[in-house]
């Protein structure tokens, strides 16, 4: 059982296990910051190229922001939830844990289902990412955060799994502490998205 | 059913590339036959392929390494050949759609098939002893990375019998590389190889990032580290803040092809000097992330035979922080004449000669710590004075390409080619043909034949010479690079210098493969008993030779740099008589390679646009990384009586009277290279 | 088992972090989308306003929800990710630097 390894300790060094934990969430942090610099990149890109219109549609010519401020409420409050989950994990209440992650995962869901429709009415409207370099830096820009967004919601579901069946432990504990940075990272990625996408892409 | 993929796709019209597979295919059933015949699947397996051990990982990636320096090297054999004899209008024997694969594949086998792994294997076998750890932060992880590595390199040499090569030199510039302008498969192997491969070594720069900063022993401060570790660190660095602007960019280029989007076209707001400036932000930091490791072996080896603490320890490790820095504010040197004007050039002219100063720095350091040393000339010193040498004219001839006027006439001339040749082989390759010979008795427990390894170092270093510095001369009379003929029959001479170069270094080639050859079937009279056959300083050397697969019985304690070192001083025999402990081990990991398998098929459907193996492929990852994800089964311990019972041995070994200790079995070495 | 909690780097958050956390993100969110939706301010001013917005709200974000600080067991952290922000306003700077220059001189893009 891996608890029996962590407490096998009477006759193992002391100072290997206490900070396995932390070891995972600084690698997973410094994982963020490889991830930070693709979406520097994606930025970087979309910058140069979203005055390339060919013709179609500019960024104030698709952009609806009521729907953009609606999809980053449900995201700034899937962090909000998410904290909470972590909070009760402190506490050592695993059912709290899993509703708050359980909400977490719905606001998340209903983010990515108000992107998928926004590509979806885009395309419909004849302005595909294929149609000019704008729209395919914003689909992929935008399209990669949602992404990571809908791969965050595969972890959580995968993490109420563990929870079910195996509880907090040694081996879940970080992988919360760790999807919990994945989580607030996204939402600080959005933070960007929709301030210099968006916002300023209507001006 | 099979997307693009037709028999048509395989070039049985093609000599060459037949007789390739059919030696290929000849060596790999030899080599599956030998392996069932004497049974040892299971032993490849066990021990090799799920092992998690750093140092066997390590081992791994140098064998792949070496293996893709044959192709590499055939390719760069073929070239001179053909430009041997390509004079005045002859044709040659290698057509242009062909020439061009063939440059493609030479540099891309070369940087990401051969360089980083040699740099990422010696890294692997080496930083975690150097910190006194038992293995990196994520050994998992750690498999997983040389596996995706490995089936980047098998997709590649698919490519050669299945399909084509890109055509598009090494880095797939745009619009070339788009889908309008090379609608074949070529660029998506390019493509598919390289991402495969990106992602491994970005996860292997995050894990030593974090070896290196969490898991030094007791007393290790960042001033006490090895200086190979520090240039370890840096290259990590280097590689997590790097890779991910090539892996988006290889992402927005595939969009460009698979999706029909407008990133790098021609048209629809398409703007292809995006992709040069991208790729080049990633391109350049990668020639620091190959040179630094580099570096930091020549350091250590200095001090160990010139018998001298390294001079400069401080200035050293700040240089390396200098270049690691700085070389991301020089990429624009690669793209001078694309058009951004005299302010932008002057920038980035400027930084890039201020990029060769903490190089200069570290060149000093090197001759001061050799100066008043007593240098043992073994054959990883000779790589390192030949280093000297030639990276030092290498990064001259940097110093001019750095000049934006200059630039404008040596631009993809000869010019370039002899520069980055001369500093490549010059530093990356010298430098791990050195860390090579040096760690290899940690490896496998007995040293390389010196006589072997420094005709190697001749052949290299003459050879080099030889091929290269008739490039500089043709570079002034005008010839350019990516030619596979030209009109003036006077160049033919130079062309066929080059070509006797090439040959010498394919000489160095053949006397590496004897030294191992000679070496294993000496290895009993060359066995490494006490584990420090060079008289070594740091930690690595404390262990037995092959270290056991914990590394270290007792974590060790460190007081200052080379620690080793001062150790030995203080007294010859360790008197450390406190009881074992159970060691905490990571448990051996099948997901690492099934992983890989299912990328390598992702890979492969993704070329030839097949989409439900593709589908099979991902869901394949998916459901592997899943179950070890939900595998709680990953660790264990390794009793104290085991670790008892292990160092014992150990011990034996160093003492009976048969083994002879350090002092002799280096003595049989040097008396044999003298010999 | 208090055990990994008090070592574990993240988890030393609170409700009332967490709920300030919510509160200023919202505030900072609604000013920059009515500044814009409004047309209120002229271009160059709402433009400051969503950008000082922004890095504001991704402050608040790090340390209220991610809980980043200067101690010692975050120590690495604020460097990798400081670094990490050095190395984007190079590339990203540098990158939009050199292609703005590029489309003066080329007329392409």
């Amino acid at each position: 059982m891996a608890t029996d390894t962590l407490h096998h300790g009477a006759t193992s060094e002391p100072h290997e296990h206490h900070d396995a934990s932390g070891t995972k969430v600084f690698g997973f942090w410094v994982y963020l910051m490889s991830d930070l610099v693709i979406f520097g990149s994606l930025f970087a890109t979309y910058a140069v190229l979203m005055k390339g219109t060919a013709g179609g549609p500019t960024a104030a010519d698709i952009f609806e922001l009521p729907f953009v401020l609606v999809e980053t409420f449900l995201l700034l409050f899937s962090s909000f939830t998410f904290g909470m989950g972590v909070l009760a994990m402190n506490a050592e209440r695993i059912s709290q844990v899993k509703a708050w992650l359980a909400i977490t995962f719905l606001l998340g869901a209903a983010f990515v289902g108000m992107e998928v429709y926004e590509f979806q009415h885009l395309i419909h409207q004849g302005h595909g990412p294929d149609q000019s370099a704008f729209l395919s830096s914003f689909f992929t820009l935008v399209g990669t955060h949602g992404l990571h967004v809908t791969v965050g919601l595969v972890w959580i579901l995968v993490m109420l799994v563990q929870l079910s069946t195996k509880g907090l432990t040694p081996m879940t504990r970080p992988r919360i502490l760790c999807l919990s940075l994945f989580w607030h990272f996204l939402d600080i990625v959005w933070i960007c998205v929709f301030s210099f996408v968006y916002l300023m892409g209507v001006l | 059913m099979f997307g693009k993929l037709t028999l048509e796709s395989i070039p049985y019209h093609e000599p060459i590339i037949m007789v390739v597979a059919a030696m290929m295919a000849i060596g790999g059933a030899g080599l599956i036959g030998a392996l069932t015949y004497y049974r040892k699947w299971g032993w490849l397996w066990s021990e090799w392929f799920t092992s998690v051990d750093h140092k066997k990982l390590g081992i791994m990636y140098f064998v792949v390494a070496l293996v893709m320096l044959l192709r590499g090297f055939a390719d760069a054999i073929m070239m001179r050949t053909q430009l041997a004899m390509a004079a005045g209008g002859a044709a040659g024997y290698l057509p242009p759609e062909h020439y061009d694969q063939i440059f493609t594949a030479h540099g891309v086998i070369m940087i990401f098939f051969v360089a980083m792994p040699m740099v990422i294997g010696l890294m692997n076998l080496v930083v975690p002893l150097q910190i006194g750890a038992r293995d990196v932060a994520f050994p998992f992880l750690n498999n997983l990375s040389f596996w995706l590595f490995a089936v980047s390199a098998i997709l590649v040499n698919i490519s050669l019998v299945v399909g084509e090569f890109a055509k598009t030199g090494w880095l797939a510039y745009a619009p070339l590389s788009g889908i309008e302008f090379s609608p074949g498969v070529g660029v998506d192997y390019w493509i598919w190889a390289l991402q495969i491969s990106g992602i491994g070594t970005t996860l292997t720069g995050i894990n030593f990032f974090v070896t290196i900063l969490k898991m030094r022993t007791k007393g290790m401060t960042m001033f006490r580290m090895p200086i190979f570790t520090w240039t370890s660190l840096c290259a990590n660095v280097l590689i997590i803040a790097s890779f991910p602007i090539l892996t988006a960019t290889i992402a927005l280029l595939t969009l460009d092809r698979y999706f029909g989007m407008h990133f790098f076209t021609n048209d629809f707001g398409g703007n292809m000097m995006m992709y040069v400036n991208l790729i080049w932000a990633w391109g350049h930091p990668e020639v620091y992330i190959l040179i630094l490791p580099a570096f930091g072996v020549f350091s250590e080896v200095i001090a160990t035979f010139a018998r001298k603490r390294l001079f400069g320890y401080t200035t050293m490790v700040w240089a390396t922080v200098a270049i690691t820095l700085l070389s991301f504010i020089v990429w624009l040197h690669h793209f001078f004449t694309m058009g951004a004007g005299a302010n932008v050039n002057a920038f980035f002219g400027i930084m890039t000669m201020i990029i060769a100063i903490p190089t200069g720095v570290k060149v000093f350091n090197w001759l001061f710590t050799i100066f008043r040393g007593s240098l043992e000339l073994t054959s990883p010193v000779l790589w390192t004075l030949g280093f000297i040498i030639t990276f030092t004219l290498g990064g001259m001839t940097g110093v001019m390409l750095a000049l934006p006027a200059a630039n404008f006439v040596l631009h993809n001339s000869l010019f370039v080619i002899a520069h980055f040749h001369n500093v490549i082989i010059g530093g990356v390759v010298f430098g791990m043909m050195a860390g090579l010979t040096y760690w290899f008795p940690k490896a496998f427990g007995f040293t390389l034949s010196e006589k072997w390894g420094k005709r190697s170092f001749w052949c290299w270093f003459i050879g080099f010479y030889v091929a290269f510095m008739p490039l500089y001369v043709l570079s002034f009379f005008g010839a350019v690079r990516r030619m596979q003929s030209y009109a003036n029959p006077e160049w033919q001479s130079w062309m066929i210098l080059a070509w006797v170069g090439a040959v010498i270094i394919m000489m160095g080639i053949a006397c590496t493969i004897i030294q191992f050859w000679v070496s294993i079937r000496d290895r009993k009279l060359n066995a490494d008993v006490t584990g420090d056959p060079w008289d070594g300083r740091t930690l690595e050397w404390s262990t037995s030779s092959p270290a056991p697969f914990y590394n270290f019985a007792r974590l060790p304690e460190v007081g200052d740099i080379d620690s080793f070192w001062s150790q030995k001083q203080r007294s010859n025999e360790q008197l450390d008589e406190a009881p074992y402990t159970d060691i905490h081990m990571p448990r051996n990991t099948v997901a690492g390679p099934i992983i890989s398998l299912f990328a390598l098929v992702l890979g492969f459907a993704l070329v030839w646009h097949i989409w439900w193996l593709a589908g099979v492929g991902a869901l394949g990852v998916v459901i592997s990384f899943l179950a070890r994800v939900f595998n709680d089964d990953i660790d264990y311990y390794v009793p104290a009586a085991e670790v008892a019972r292990i160092e014992r041995e150990h011990q034996q070994r160093k003492t009976t009277p048969t083994a002879s200790d350090s002092t002799e079995s280096k003595q049989t070495n040097y008396a044999e290279a003298r010999a | 088992m208090s055990h990994s909690s008090s070592n574990s780097t993240s988890s030393h958050g609170s409700v009332k972090s967490y709920v300030t956390g919510l509160l200023l993100s919202l505030v900072l969110t609604v000013i920059p989308f009515a500044v814009v939706m409004s047309g209120a301010l002229g271009t160059v001013t709402t433009v400051v306003v969503i950008a000082v917005t922004a890095v504001l709200q991704i402050l608040v974000q790090l340390v209220m929800f991610m809980h980043m600080n200067t101690n010692a067991d975050e120590g690495w952290n604020v460097m990798s990710f400081v670094f990490t922000l050095t190395i984007l306003v190079l590339v990203v700077g540098g990158s939009l630097w050199i292609m703005q220059h590029l489309h003066l001189n080329m007329m392409i893009g």
